[in-house]
């Protein structure tokens, strides 16, 4: 027996048994695809929250134009958009030599979550910008620090502090809704589940398919509460 | 171009009127689920300032995983669920043949359930915003609980609680795109019929992005009017 087996083994869940490996593969696909595009996410949305504030105007506008689309729409178009959508575009894809990118749905899907998580991350990183106090940059500056060395070592590791609780709350919500990565035919743990119920017709599955999603969020949820704590330690509580 | 301009017409040809049908499908499913999701909300977060701590923790656990759990799965489970228990019913009452539940039905409940989880963050935060005085104020004009809550402490509530359930309302107008999965013909599930009868996916999945962007925008201008009228009496 392998070891994706034993819950179901030990439950005395029949369906959770035979299903427990592809439900097991497709959880480590949810953790890749939403740890892939939130960190590649994050990274953009750094660039994009310091542009949305500090770029010149056109820039400015462009980037609002940005946040506020991706935003404002659901995930879900805009994933199909690009896997349905931009897949049309075969001949031109292939002249770039970026079909092979635009075929899988794996790619459309890391690529329609990394743009929409960047959107949701700028709007974080902006605010946690905007919240800190104008005081602490004058300071930097009397000391004759460069604009450079302002930005990184006292203007992102105040921000960060600030946003690490949205931060966060949007890493859950990218695990929730990766689940519609199993509309484009990945076998996600939503997919894999899907399939399993596709073909037993227990709806129990789904429950216990929640009971991981839940487990996953709890988690993140009590790392992140962690992770205030410590990086909170020289801030006086209130 | 022409093409392009035929395909969104109204009429036989284009699909111009059933995107605009499929608008309104999911207009009406949002504003269907506002007020369920909120006043569940509301109970929620009044339950989890409870005295007792079973209510409270019920509700703890309620926000907890119906905030945890991704809401196409929360859908899945009422609907097929749904199905099943209706089913049951009808056959234990001696009936025959088949039942089901409509997508619009199960939608609404799934969706209203999310809501209600994250709303009731929203109404907790407000309810602890309205200081004590208040109630004790209230308490000594001889209201009882009950009318001290409906005629002082609702009235302030809403002013303090509009940001944060504009902002579930968006949420809410995005996350009704996930009901086309269950045939419910939104803009979305006309989208994709759209391009499975025409092979157009670019052009009708953008059309329905931008419906849904007009709905966003729009409705962001309209929760902006609401808060400055909720707070033209306080000084900014």
């Amino acid at each position: 027996m392998r070891w994706c087996e034993a819950p179901g083994f030990y439950i005395g869940h029949e369906v959770l048994e035979r299903y427990g490996c592809r439900m097991a593969d497709g959880l480590v696909l949810t953790l890749k695809l939403v740890g892939i595009s939130s960190t590649l996410g994050f990274v953009l949305a750094i660039g994009l929250g310091l542009l949305r504030l500090r770029g010149p105007k056109p820039v400015r506008y462009a980037i609002a134009g940005y946040t506020t689309f991706f935003r404002g729409t659901p995930l879900l178009c805009q994933l199909f958009l690009i896997y349905y959508g931009l897949g049309t575009f075969r001949v031109f894809w292939q002249d770039l030599g970026l079909w092979w990118f635009f075929r899988e749905p794996f790619y459309c899907c890391l690529l329609a979550f990394t743009v929409n998580t960047a959107a949701y991350q700028a709007e974080i990183i902006r605010g946690s910008l905007q919240a800190l106090p104008k005081g602490q940059v004058e300071a930097g500056r009397a000391l004759g620090m460069r604009p450079t060395a302002i930005f990184l070592k006292i203007e992102m590791p105040q921000a960060l502090l600030i946003g690490l609780r949205p931060l966060g709350n949007e890493l859950i919500t990218m695990i929730k809704v990766s689940a519609i990565a199993s509309l484009v035919t990945l076998f996600d743990l939503m997919g894999a589940t899907r399939l399993a119920f596709a073909r037993s017709f227990d709806l129990s599955i789904y429950l216990w398919a929640a009971l991981i999603y839940l487990a996953l969020v709890e988690i993140i949820r009590r790392v992140w509460g962690l992770m205030e704590t410590r990086l909170t330690r020289h801030i006086a509580m209130r | 171009m022409e093409k392009y301009l035929s395909l969104l017409s109204f009429g036989d040809t284009g699909w111009g009127d059933e995107l605009l049908q499929g608008a309104l499908v999911t207009i009406s499913i949002a504003l269907a689920t506002l007020p369920f999701g909120l006043a569940l909300g509301l109970l929620v977060a009044l339950a989890s300032r409870s005295q007792s701590k079973i209510i409270s923790g019920l509700a703890t656990l309620y926000t907890t995983v119906f905030r945890g759990v991704p809401e196409l799965l929360t859908l899945y489970i009422i609907y097929f669920g749904g199905q099943i228990l209706l089913q049951r019913l009808w056959s234990g009452l001696g009936f025959s043949g088949s039942l089901s539940i409509s997508p619009f039905l199960a939608g609404m409940m799934a969706l209203g359930l999310v809501l209600a989880a994250f709303s009731s963050e929203v109404w907790v935060g407000a309810l602890n915003s309205i200081s004590k005085g208040q109630r004790e104020g209230a308490a000594a004009l001889g209201l009882t609980r009950g009318q001290a809550f409906r005629l002082v402490v609702l009235p302030q509530l809403f002013r303090v609680a509009l940001p944060g359930l504009g902002n579930n309302w968006m949420v809410l107008l995005k996350e009704t795109s996930l009901v086309s999965v269950i045939t419910l013909q939104d803009v979305m599930f006309i989208a994709t019929r759209a391009n499975v009868a025409t092979k157009e996916p670019f052009l009708f999945f953008s059309a329905a992005l931008l419906i849904y962007l007009f709905f966003s925008i729009l409705s962001a201008w309209g929760i902006g009017r609401m808060e400055m009228r909720a707070n033209r009496g306080f000084a900014r």
